[in-house]
C-alpha cells in the first residue's frame, strides 16, 4: 500500500515540475470583460448552439480586445454539469455569464444568488431577479407563421411534418404558429409532430423525419438542433424548413428556408450596458421588427407566389398591424376542441407564456396539428 | 514467440519501477500526442493541475467531484474484496436517489432538516442495498454470473428513473419539460467550509470501511471468501449469509452515493444522477487495491483528472476530448503496468532452440 502511495506521490510531483517550469510562458493580464457561454450542444451543431456562437463571434468582432469570450460546449441540462461549467468560467475571469439553454435555468437561479457580482443572462427561461439575472428570448412564433405559410402553399400531400424535442411551452408555440400559418393559406393542412424528447440528437431527428415522410409527409419542419430532419427530407425528395441559422448548405435540395435567432444585435447591447454601467436585469423578447428573429432568406425551392405572401404578411408582422396567434369572425380551437383564441381577440406574449396567469401558458397543440 | 508465465512475488523495488516507469510512459505518451496536435505539452499538463488545485474555488470543485467517487468505491471495495464483480454501481446509485427522492418530494417540507436527510439517506441506503440484493441473492441461490447481473440492473434502473422523469413524477410547474420538481430546503445538505458535508460523510465512511475489512469477524470473513471459498467452507462460515451481506454493504454506499448527490448536488433526481461514477468507482477501486485510506488519494488524484480536464477546456478552448484522451493514456499505462506486475513475457523461441542445443 505505502508503495502505491509512493507511485501516486511521483505522478503528483512529475505533474507538479510542469507547473512549476511551464510557468512563464504565458498570462498577459488584461481589463478586457470576459464573458462565458454555456452550450448545451457543439458549437458545431450546424443549428441551436452554432445560432449560439455565431452571436458570441459577433459580439467578439464587435468589441475586439475590450471583450473576452470563453465557453464550454455539450453541457448537460443537469445541475452539476452547468455549476460546473459556470464555475469553471467565472474562475477563470468571466464576470458575465450567458446560458443558452432552458434546462440551465433552475442552477442558473441558485448561482445569481450566491455570486452576487456575476451577470447572468438565460436564454428562453422564465426567471429573472432584480440584480444580477436576467432571461431573453425572442418572438420566434412571428418567423414561425411565415414558415408555415410557405409550408401550407408548398405541399400536395396537405401533410406537414414537425420534429420537436419536447412537448413544452416554447416548442408548442412553436408548432401552433407554424400550423395556423400554413392553415392561413391552405385551410386542409395538417401538422404531424414528432417528438424526440432530446434536443441534440442528430440520428434520432434524422429517424423522426423519415417516419413523418413515412406517413407521405412532404414538408418537415423542426424545433431541434441539428439539420438532420433536412437531410431526411432531402433523400426522399420532400422539402424542409430549418431552425435556428441559415443552413441551406446541409440539404441544398430539399430546404426552403428557416426562422433564424440574430443573438449577436442582443448580446452586443446588453454588453454595451454592462460597459457602460447601466445594465439591469430584463426579460427581453426580441420580435422581428428588432431583428431578433427572423425569416432566413427564402431559397428558389419557395414558389413566387408563396413569396410574394411571406412580405405581405411579414411587412403587417413588423408595422405591427398583425398578431400570429389572432381570431377573424370565429374561435381558434385547440385540438382538444377547447378554446385557444375566443373569436375577434389575440394573445400577446403575457398570455401565450403563462407569465401572469402559469395557467395560460400555451402546453396543447392547435387544431389540425397531433403530436406522439 | 511470446510466453507469458505467472510471476512470483516480485522484489519492491523492482515493482516500484514498474509503476514510475508507467507513469512517465503515459505521460510521455500523451505529450507526443499532444504535441502532435499542436498544443504545447508542458503548458496542458500545468494547466490540469492548476485547474484542479490551483484556487481554493478549484480544491472544492475536486472535492465536490471526489466525494461521490469515494463513497461508491468504497462500495465497491467491499463486494471486490470477496471477489464479487459488482458492476452495478451505476445502478445502485440510481435506485439509491430514488429512494432519496422518494422521501424528499413526499415527506412535508416542515420536517426538520436532520430527520429529513436522515430519512433519505436511510431509504436510499436500502434501495441501494436492494438493487444489490438481488443479484447477489441468485448468485448465492443458482451461482448466476455476478457480472452481467449487475451490469444489466444498472439498464433497469436507468430506464425506471428516465421514466419517472419523463412521466408520472414530471413537475406540472415545468410547462411540459422534462423535469422533476426540485428538494426542498430541508432535504438539501448543508454546505461547511464551502463544500456540501458529503465530504465529512466520506472521510467518516474511509475509516469505517477501514475497520470493517481489517478489524471485524465479519469483514475478515469476507476477505477469506475472496480469497478461496473453499477454506471458507472448511472453517464453517455460512458462504451464502456473507455473500448476501456485503452485497447489502456494497449496494448501500452506492446508494449513499445516490443520495447525496441528489440532495446536495442536483436538489432534484435525475436519469444522469449517476454520471458514471458507478463505473469509475471501479476503476479506483481497482488501482487502489482494496485498501480504503488508498481509495482516498486515489479518488482525489481522479477527480483532479476530471476537473482539471473541465478546466483545461475553458483555459485552453481545446474540446473536452483532449482532457478525456489524456485520462484515457494515463490509465491504458498504470492499468496496463498491473499486468506486468503478475506476470513475465519472455521469448520462448529462444528458450527452446537453448535446450534442444543443451540436448
Amino acid at each position: 500500500m505505502k508503495r502505491i502511495l509512493a507511485v501516486l506521490m511521483v505522478l503528483v510531483l512529475v505533474m507538479g515540475a510542469f507547473a512549476g517550469c511551464g510557468g512563464a510562458t504565458e498570462e498577459e493580464e488584461t481589463d478586457a470583460l470576459t464573458v462565458g457561454f454555456i452550450y448545451v450542444g457543439p458549437a458545431s451543431d450546424g443549428g441551436f448552439s452554432e445560432a449560439q456562437d455565431n452571436g458570441r463571434q459577433a459580439l467578439e468582432d464587435h468589441f475586439k480586445e475590450k471583450v473576452k469570450t470563453l465557453k464550454v460546449e455539450s453541457v448537460a441540462e443537469e445541475s452539476q454539469a452547468v455549476k460546473n461549467a459556470a464555475i469553471n468560467l467565472m474562475d477563470q475571469g468571466a464576470t458575465v455569464i450567458v446560458a443558452t439553454s432552458f434546462g440551465f435555468m433552475n442552477p442558473i437561479e441558485e448561482l445569481a444568488k450566491e455570486y452576487t457580482d456575476i451577470k447572468f443572462l438565460h436564454f428562453s427561461g422564465n426567471k429573472m431577479n432584480d440584480t444580477n439575472f436576467g432571461n431573453y428570448f425572442g418572438a420566434m412564433e412571428q418567423p414561425r407563421y411565415l414558415s408555415g405559410i410557405i409550408a401550407g402553399m408548398t405541399t400536395k400531400s396537405n401533410k406537414l411534418g414537425y420534429v420537436a424535442a419536447f412537448p413544452y411551452t416554447e416548442l408548442i408555440i412553436g408548432i401552433n404558429a407554424f400550423t395556423l400559418g400554413a392553415q392561413s393559406v391552405n385551410p386542409d393542412v395538417e401538422v404531424k409532430v414528432i417528438y424526440t424528447q432530446n434536443w441534440h440528437d442528430p440520428a434520432q431527428e434524422k429517424a423522426a423525419a423519415e417516419a413523418l415522410l413515412d406517413q407521405g409527409c412532404d414538408v418537415i419542419a423542426q424545433h431541434c438542433d441539428t439539420a438532420g430532419p433536412q437531410i431526411a427530407a432531402e433523400t426522399a425528395n420532400a422539402f424542409a424548413i430549418g431552425y435556428n441559422m441559415d443552413s441551406s448548405s446541409a440539404a441544398p435540395g430539399a430546404y426552403l428556408t428557416a426562422p433564424v435567432w440574430n443573438h449577436g444585435a442582443y448580446y452586443i447591447e446588453q454588453i454595451q450596458k454592462i460597459m457602460d454601467g447601466t445594465w439591469a436585469p430584463e426579460s427581453y423578447y426580441g420580435t422581428m421588427a428588432d431583428g431578433y428573429v427572423q425569416l432566413a432568406p427564402m431559397t428558389e425551392n419557395v414558389s413566387a407566389e408563396a413569396k410574394a405572401k411571406v412580405e405581405e404578411v411579414q411587412a403587417k408582422i413588423e408595422s405591427g398591424e398583425f398578431n400570429v396567434f389572432s381570431a377573424g369572425d370565429k374561435d381558434v380551437l385547440y385540438n382538444d376542441g377547447s378554446v385557444m383564441i375566443p373569436a375577434g381577440t389575440s394573445l400577446d406574449r403575457d398570455a401565450i407564456w403563462g407569465i401572469s396567469n402559469p395557467d395560460s401558458a400555451m402546453v396543447t397543440l392547435v387544431k389540425g396539428a397531433t403530436g406522439q | 514467440m511470446l510466453k507469458v508465465n505467472k510471476r512470483a512475488e516480485l522484489p519492491k523495488d523492482r515493482e516500484a519501477i514498474i509503476r514510475v516507469g508507467a507513469i512517465l510512459c503515459s505521460i510521455v505518451c500523451a505529450g507526443i500526442v499532444l504535441a502532435v496536435m499542436g498544443f504545447n505539452p508542458i503548458q496542458v499538463f500545468r494547466e490540469i493541475i492548476l485547474g484542479a488545485f490551483g484556487t481554493q474555488m478549484r480544491i472544492q470543485q475536486t472535492v465536490v467531484k471526489a466525494i461521490p467517487l469515494v463513497v461508491t468505491s468504497l462500495g465497491i471495495l467491499v463486494a471486490f474484496k470477496m471477489k464479487f464483480w459488482n458492476i452495478g454501481g451505476e445502478g445502485q446509485i440510481m435506485m439509491g436517489a430514488f429512494g432519496a427522492a422518494l422521501v424528499a418530494l413526499n415527506l412535508p417540507s416542515t420536517l426538520p432538516m436532520p430527520v429529513m436527510l436522515l430519512c433519505m439517506a436511510i431509504v436510499a441506503i436500502v434501495f441501494g442495498g436492494i438493487w444489490a440484493f438481488i443479484p447477489a441473492y441468485f448468485k448465492a441461490k443458482f451461482n448466476t454470473n455476478e457480472t452481467i447481473f449487475t451490469l444489466m440492473m444498472n439498464y433497469i434502473a436507468i430506464k425506471w428513473v428516465t421514466y419517472l422523469q419523463f412521466g408520472p413524477w414530471k413537475d406540472p410547474a415545468s410547462q411540459g419539460f422534462p423535469r422533476i420538481a426540485t428538494f426542498s430546503d430541508n432535504a438539501v445538505m448543508p454546505k461547511l467550509f464551502g463544500i456540501h458535508i458529503g465530504w465529512i460523510i466520506a472521510l467518516a465512511l474511509v475509516a469505517i470501511i477501514y475497520v470493517f475489512i481489517n478489524h471485524t469477524k465479519k469483514g475478515y470473513e469476507i476477505t477469506v471468501v475472496g480469497e478461496s471459498l473453499e477454506t471458507a467452507r472448511y472453517a464453517g462460515m455460512n458462504i451464502n449469509s456473507i455473500i448476501i451481506t456485503a452485497m447489502l454493504i456494497s449496494g448501500g454506499l452506492c446508494g449513499l452515493t445516490g443520495m447525496i448527490q441528489a440532495s446536495a448536488i442536483e436538489k432534484t433526481l435525475t436519469a444522469n444522477i449517476s454520471n458514471n461514477y458507478g463505473f469509475t468507482a471501479i476503476i479506483t477501486t481497482w488501482l487502489s487495491r482494496l485498501s480504503a485510506p488508498i481509495i482516498l488519494v486515489v479518488c482525489i488524484v481522479f477527480a483532479g483528472l476530471l476537473q482539471g480536464g473541465a478546466y483545461l477546456q475553458i483555459a485552453m478552448q481545446v474540446p473536452a476530448s483532449v482532457a478525456d484522451m489524456i485520462q484515457g493514456i494515463i490509465l491504458f499505462f498504470v492499468l496496463g503496468s498491473e499486468f506486468f506486475l503478475q506476470y513475465k513475457v519472455s521469448f520462448a523461441k529462444s528458450e527452446k532452440t537453448t535446450i534442444k542445443e543443451v540436448a
